[in-house]
């Protein structure tokens, strides 16, 4: 059974090489990917304007004002002149966040009382709101601190003293990358696979190859293993670039990031051999691809946690192999994550794996029947 | 009835004809309606229910060394908030574990002589600390158990008759989303990018689709000019994608509850731009590729990511390396996205609309002049 | 009398590095007639007539289509001229009735005059009963017949058809040829593409082409006449007619030879002597008859090949020796939910047979031809194929079997190398009986300057070679060919043939579908299939025959084939 699998394997992996243009996108496409998606999928909230309402003008709101200057979040603080233009520089988007000091800012502090500050948030990027509202927080905090041991004022019982685990300098690249590298390797995995039966359907040959002494099991060991390889190939590249070009630390074992890898590929690539032997088409198959793709990376919570999610959906996510995926390759690059909570989500991988590709052998048989 | 108006009556005729035709090909082939229908209502029900920058609830390990009733008060502040799930120890060692595993959110510990140390007013530290693989998170974490915090000392403060101690203060108020619900603009932005997808997906695969059944040819070989031909496509196009858009508003408002500020005459005016630049971009891609499949792909990556990505719908444009930001001007989504955040929760704010207007008006002008350059009434 | 519709000086036309597709030619094209523009797949005529369309645009020379500049003055043109592509441009999710419409407000025509004109139309093309029904639904010779009824719709002066009758059974074709006719009566011009040489001896002129140049313009008679005295039957060779063909083709002064039926029909090259029969065979029954000369002939001495093809296809040992039949059909049948494709079908073929399955469009041949080689599964009854169960013993079958399909379906990104070494992997073949095996095709087919080629991007008649290449190379004694030369010249087909018969002598068992009924002629026997019953099974001769009649006395295989399927027609509707 081997001698036959072993030239339509050959065959799968020249076939992908020798199309010009499907090489240059295996080579680069996940690459540039890589770059470019890295750097978009930024939720850091970084270089906003500030709009500042300061009623009071003192020596103090000055301190403060500068303090918000000389943030690196914060790109430029508009001076505004009254609580009429708050409206419109918020309304018109000229910046997300109004920093109001009232008049009475100085003289309450003086005289030993707290005061407050009012920070007006454009709520239409709500998320983007909090971050600020969470800058702002540090660094009045910070000024706090330093008013207190100046004696001017009695300062607060206790303090919180926030430590980041596993990415200390709250690093968005260290945590979109290893989503990423996730995708993308879903992306690959599922293009070559899914579109590989659709493609000798519509050029002909998969007849050919139905009227030879391969089996159906035979082929689809044959495309699986060859789809196995380049995703594989591709990861290993993305993998490496995470780690050396983008600095993305790896924590655990690179050995069982690629074992776990394998069994993950597994399961991808079932799904995308299943699609591409419903398709008669490439087109059907691409639509078919999308059609998974689009929700299983929304779904994978690459974006957004899966815990935010209502609970029902967070069910169906358990079926999702790219959200088992995400939560090792975080774990493993970032975390050193247990073996025991690895293999946790190695087993439903290779449920989805053990059904799709059997799903898929079937589906071979009796397309061809 | 002079010759020119013969020739323009002529050509309203062919028009009309390609319209009609499209329009029965739309309603007896079944995958323009999958397009139009069935999937931006699945992309839109994915982003409603899958993307979502709320915390629903927020797992907690606390760590309480030493039990005394400060620190009683403060875990039945913590516990007595719905968004916490609180668990207590005395000891942080299984917590480091399950932070690791992803069970829990963060670890507040209170160390030994927290008390002790409040007594006396040398600012006991609570030692807070949060999972750093997902930052955004780990802010919002650090956030609620900031504001926690501050609400407990006010509450100490008040039980002891005192003022709070907390020099300054900052107090939040959200505009336009008091709820501070993620939902209400992501869904919106989502309308966006779907959209998008929509509108080009839906011209690119029908007009690669007459080369690739070798009807355009017969169309060429008829005397119908390009603007004939391509405003047969696009009008019949144009009304499917604004229905489309209608079925999409009518779902965010009904179904997810986000609030409408701004009035539908300017909604149906702003989407008819943005759709005209998804349906050029689409009648530009086929135009180019020929190829459905070639043009179902390049619909993915030149109309679908850059606007998943670059359009300030989820990500931070303002957070991205310079080159991005330039780039993300050219992604007509950016624009819209602004517009249909500003128009369900702000209303008519005219300095946001305008620019963006503006914007995505020149890039329908570029896509629709390109694709009349490009469109020949011939094979080569 | 006729005016000259179509002028062309020196066109020339290239697509990218590639040779020209439209070499220099010019010749001028007359109303009130039927024009051929004939040539294999290629040769350039598509692009010719898009190039009188405007569709493309000449590097070079001087072109007129009734009177106009086919780029500049294109939307004038498009109003006299009509044009049908190669798939008909219809709309196959519209109506019969919603595609005249549509070409009707396309080309202008005035209201009031179309009920007049889509009646008439309706009523010549035999749609009027269709009208409602989606074009994708309608059969292929109806499909071809709308388009024309489309392009027809605002009556042109110059009508362009391109490869009308592609893929369309002879019944069809017959139909079509008739309706042009009539249309060719009412004055209007009209331009034939084709393929088939015998449908370009009917028209009154041809443009003859091959490699983008015109060969020959002028009346195919004139061109037929040249080869008169130079054309014979080598009659009654029966059995013996693979043998004598093969001698034919290393004869000198033989240019072509071709098997039609039980005889084998030869041209002599210009000057050579009438040969005799003894040449051919010591069988005193064989016998020399002088034929008179077809369009077919003068082409090939057009195109000044030496020799008909020889194969060196070295005679395989034939290590399967059997007297029970090689391939068999027992009572095979395939429903489609209540529609059955095939109904009990029944046939047996014996070793060293070329067997042919004819049939119109979507009579079955093409489900019973699966079912035999494994790629359907028979809803009942039995298919044997080298004395193995197709559906019990799957693989061992197939690894008895070649297949070659009628679309070229190797891997083109694959170079011809490859794709051998692959196929030589599948069928089993390793280490040094792969090295043979590639070695021995790569000789026998002349393969070797290509090998490193892609198989995409190599000629049309090393394709055709590499194909079979891949087929019999784990040398099987029972090959399928699914259309095997559709589309490809005359040349090629009469290489691809040699090998074939080659095949046939060293034992091997060939089954062959085809719609080329010249094709039919190299076959021991026929089954003719119609709505999915074999209606008739016999040698090409006794096929012929059965339908001779004093009104036709000499039948062609495609009179029998069309009087064979209207007879069936009458005994359904009694």
């Amino acid at each position: 059974m081997f001698v036959r699998i072993w030239p339509l394997f050959v065959k799968e992996l020249l076939a992908n090489w020798r199309d010009k243009a499907n090489r240059y996108v295996l080579l680069f496409a996940p690459i540039i990917q890589l770059l470019i998606f890295s750097f978009a999928a930024t939720q850091e909230v970084k270089n906003v304007p500030l709009a500042v309402l300061d009623e009071d003008r003192t020596v103090l709101t000055r301190e403060l004002i500068s303090r918000f200057e000389g943030s690196p979040q914060f790109s430029q603080v508009i001076r505004l002149n009254g609580v009429t233009e708050i409206a419109s520089v918020i309304d018109a988007r000229i910046a997300p966040a109004v920093l109001h000091i009232g008049s009475d800012f100085s003289r309450r502090l003086s005289a030993g009382q707290p005061a407050q500050i009012q920070l007006l948030l454009d709520g239409r990027r709500s998320n983007a709101a909090q971050i600020i509202h969470g800058y702002a927080s540090e660094i009045v905090d910070r000024l706090n601190g330093e008013l207190v041991q100046l004696g001017r004022l009695k300062g607060p019982p206790s303090v919180v003293v926030a430590r980041t685990w596993f990415n200390p300098n709250s690093d968005t690249l260290w945590s979109t990358v290893p989503g990423l590298f996730a995708v993308l390797i879903t992306v690959v995995g599922m293009m070559v696979s899914g579109l590989s039966v659709a493609r000798e359907r519509e050029l002909g040959s998969f007849q050919q190859l139905l009227v030879s002494p391969l089996t159906s099991t035979e082929i689809l060991i044959g495309k699986a293993l060859s789809a196995l390889a380049i995703a594989m190939t591709q990861g290993i590249i993305v993998m490496l670039i995470a780690m050396y070009g983008l600095g993305i630390p790896m924590e655990g074992s690179m050995m069982l990031l690629v074992a776990a890898m394998i069994v993950f590929l597994m399961s991808v690539i079932g799904i995308g051999l299943f699609i591409s032997s419903l398709s008669d088409t490439q087109q059907q198959a691409i639509i078919g691809v999308f059609m998974f793709l689009a929700p299983a990376i929304l779904l994978s919570g690459y974006a957004t946690p899966v815990a935010n999610m209502p609970d029902w959906l967070q069910t169906v996510t358990l079926a999702n192999p790219i959200r088992h995926f995400v939560v090792i390759s975080k774990g493993v690059f970032l975390k050193d994550l247990p073996i025991d909570v690895i293999a946790s989500h190695l087993w439903p991988l290779a449920l989805i794996a053990g059904v799709t590709l059997s799903a898929a052998a079937w589906l071979f048989r009796h397309k061809i029947a | 009835m002079s010759a020119s108006a013969a020739v323009s009556g002529d050509r309203r005729r062919r028009v009309a004809a390609l319209i009609r035709k499209e329009t029965s090909q739309i309603v007896r082939d079944p995958s323009s309606l999958i397009i139009a229908v069935i999937l931006p209502l699945t992309l839109l029900f994915l982003f409603g229910y899958g993307v979502s920058f709320d915390a629903r609830r927020i797992e907690i390990g606390l760590v309480i060394e030493d039990p005394t009733p400060e620190t009683g008060s403060f875990t039945s502040s913590l516990t007595s908030s719905s968004l916490f799930s609180t668990r207590t120890a005395r000891d942080r060692r299984s917590f480091e574990n399950d932070l690791v595993a992803g069970h829990i959110d963060g670890i507040v510990v209170l160390a030994a002589g927290f008390s002790a140390q409040a007594e006396r007013g040398d600012r006991a530290p609570i030692q807070v600390i949060v999972d750093g693989s997902d930052p955004n998170k780990a802010t919002l974490v650090r956030n609620y158990l900031q504001g926690i915090w501050a609400n407990w000392l006010e509450q100490e403060a008040v039980t002891r008759g005192e003022h709070l101690s907390v020099p300054i203060s900052v107090e939040q108020r959200v505009w336009f989303n008091p709820e501070v619900s993620s939902h209400h603009y992501l869904v919106p932005g989502s309308i966006a990018i779907i959209l998008m997808l929509i509108g080009s997906l839906l011209t690119a695969l029908v007009v690669a689709r007459e080369w690739e059944r070798g009807t355009m040819e017969a169309l060429l070989a008829t005397p119908v000019g390009i603007g004939e031909l391509m405003a047969g496509k696009l009008i019949p196009y144009f009304i499917l994608g604004m229905l489309t858009m209608a079925l999409a508003t009518g779902t965010a408002l009904f179904l997810f509850g986000v609030p409408f500020r701004g009035s539908f005459a300017i909604l149906t005016l702003m989407s008819a731009v943005f759709l005209t630049t998804a349906l050029g971009q689409g009648l530009l891609i086929s135009t180019v590729t020929r190829n459905q499949l070639v043009a179902a792909q390049a619909t993915l990556i030149s109309a679908f990511l850059p606007s998943f990505f670059l359009s300030g719908f989820v990500f931070e444009i303002a957070g991205m390396p310079l080159p991005l930001q330039i780039v993300s001007y050219a992604v007509p989504a950016r624009y819209f996205v602004a517009v249909l955040q500003t128009l369900f929760l702000a209303g008519d704010v005219w300095s946001v609309i305008w620019p963006n207007l503006a914007g995505m008006s020149l890039i329908a002008a570029v896509y629709l002049g390109l694709t009349a350059l490009t469109t020949k009434t011939r094979l080569d | 009398m006729s005016e000259t519709l179509v002028r062309l000086e020196g066109v020339s036309k290239r697509f990218g590095s590639a040779p020209l597709a439209v070499a220099e030619v010019t010749t001028t094209i007359v109303g009130g007639g039927i024009t051929a523009l004939a040539g294999p797949d290629g040769a350039g005529k598509t692009t010719l007539l898009r190039l009188m369309l405007g569709l493309l645009k000449s590097d070079a020379g001087k072109l007129t289509v009734c009177d106009l500049d086919p780029i500049s003055h294109a939307h004038r043109l498009r109003e006299v001229v009509a044009y049908m592509p190669q798939r008909f441009g219809l709309y196959e999710d519209l109506t019969v009735f919603e595609n005249l419409r549509l070409y009707a407000d396309l080309r202008g025509v005035a209201e009031q005059q179309r009920a007049e004109t889509f009646e008439r139309l309706l009523t010549l093309t035999g749609l009027a009963a269709f009208q409602s029904r989606l074009a994708g639904a309608l059969s292929g010779g109806m499909k071809q017949k709308l388009g024309l009824a489309c392009a027809l719709v605002r009556a042109p002066r110059l009508l362009l058809l391109d490869e009308p009758s592609v893929g369309v059974d002879p019944i069809s074709r017959r139909d079509l040829w008739r309706l042009i006719r009539v249309l060719a009566g009412e004055g209007i011009g009209i331009v034939w593409s084709t393929a088939y040489l015998d449908e370009a001896e009917r028209c009154e002129r041809v443009l003859l082409m091959n490699d983008g140049k015109l060969m020959y313009e002028g009346v195919p008679s004139e061109l037929t006449k040249r080869m008169a005295g130079r054309t014979f039957h080598v009659r009654n060779a029966g059995e013996q007619r693979r043998a004598v063909l093969a001698v034919a083709a290393k004869r000198t002064g033989v240019i072509d030879a071709v098997i039609q039926g039980s005889n084998v029909r030869i041209v002599m090259a210009e000057g050579a002597a009438t040969p005799s029969p003894e040449e051919f065979s010591k069988d005193s029954g064989v016998d020399i008859v002088a034929v008179s000369p077809r369009f077919e002939d003068a082409f090939i001495n057009l195109l000044g090949s030496k020799s008909p093809a020889v194969s060196r296809l070295a005679r395989a040992s034939d290590n399967f020796r059997t007297t029970e039949p090689v391939i068999v059909a027992k009572d095979l049948t395939r429903r489609y939910g209540s529609f059955t494709a095939a109904d009990r079908i029944s046939f047996s073929i014996g070793k060293g047979e070329i067997f042919g399955l004819l049939g119109p469009n979507g009579a079955g041949k093409s489900t019973t031809f699966k079912m035999l080689c494994g790629l359907l599964r028979p809803t009942s009854g039995e298919a044997r194929v080298a004395g193995l169960d197709v559906v019990a013993q799957t693989s061992a079958a197939r690894n008895r079997l070649g297949y070659m399909a009628q679309k070229f379906s190797l891997y083109g990104d694959l170079s011809a190398r490859q794709n051998l070494d692959f196929f030589a992997g599948v069928y089993g073949l390793t280490g040094a009986q792969r090295h043979d095996a590639v070695k021995r095709v790569t000789e026998a087919f002349g393969l070797g300057r290509y090998l490193d080629t892609n198989a995409g991007t190599i000629p049309a008649g090393y394709k055709q070679r590499l194909a079979l290449a891949c087929a019999i190379m784990h040398e099987p004694p029972v090959l399928f060919l699914d259309e095997p030369t559709s589309g490809v010249d005359p040349l090629t087909r009469r290489e691809f043939w040699a090998h074939i018969n080659a095949l046939v002598a060293g034992g091997v068992t060939v089954m062959v579908t085809t719609h080329f009924l010249d094709e039919a002629e190299y076959c021991d026997r026929i089954a003719l299939v119609y709505r999915g019953r074999v209606i008739a099974t016999g040698s090409p001769d006794d096929l012929k025959s059965s339908v001779r009649t004093q009104a036709l006395p000499d039948p062609t295989l495609e009179d029998a084939f069309i009087a064979l399927v209207e007879a069936d027609d009458r005994t359904v509707a009694a």
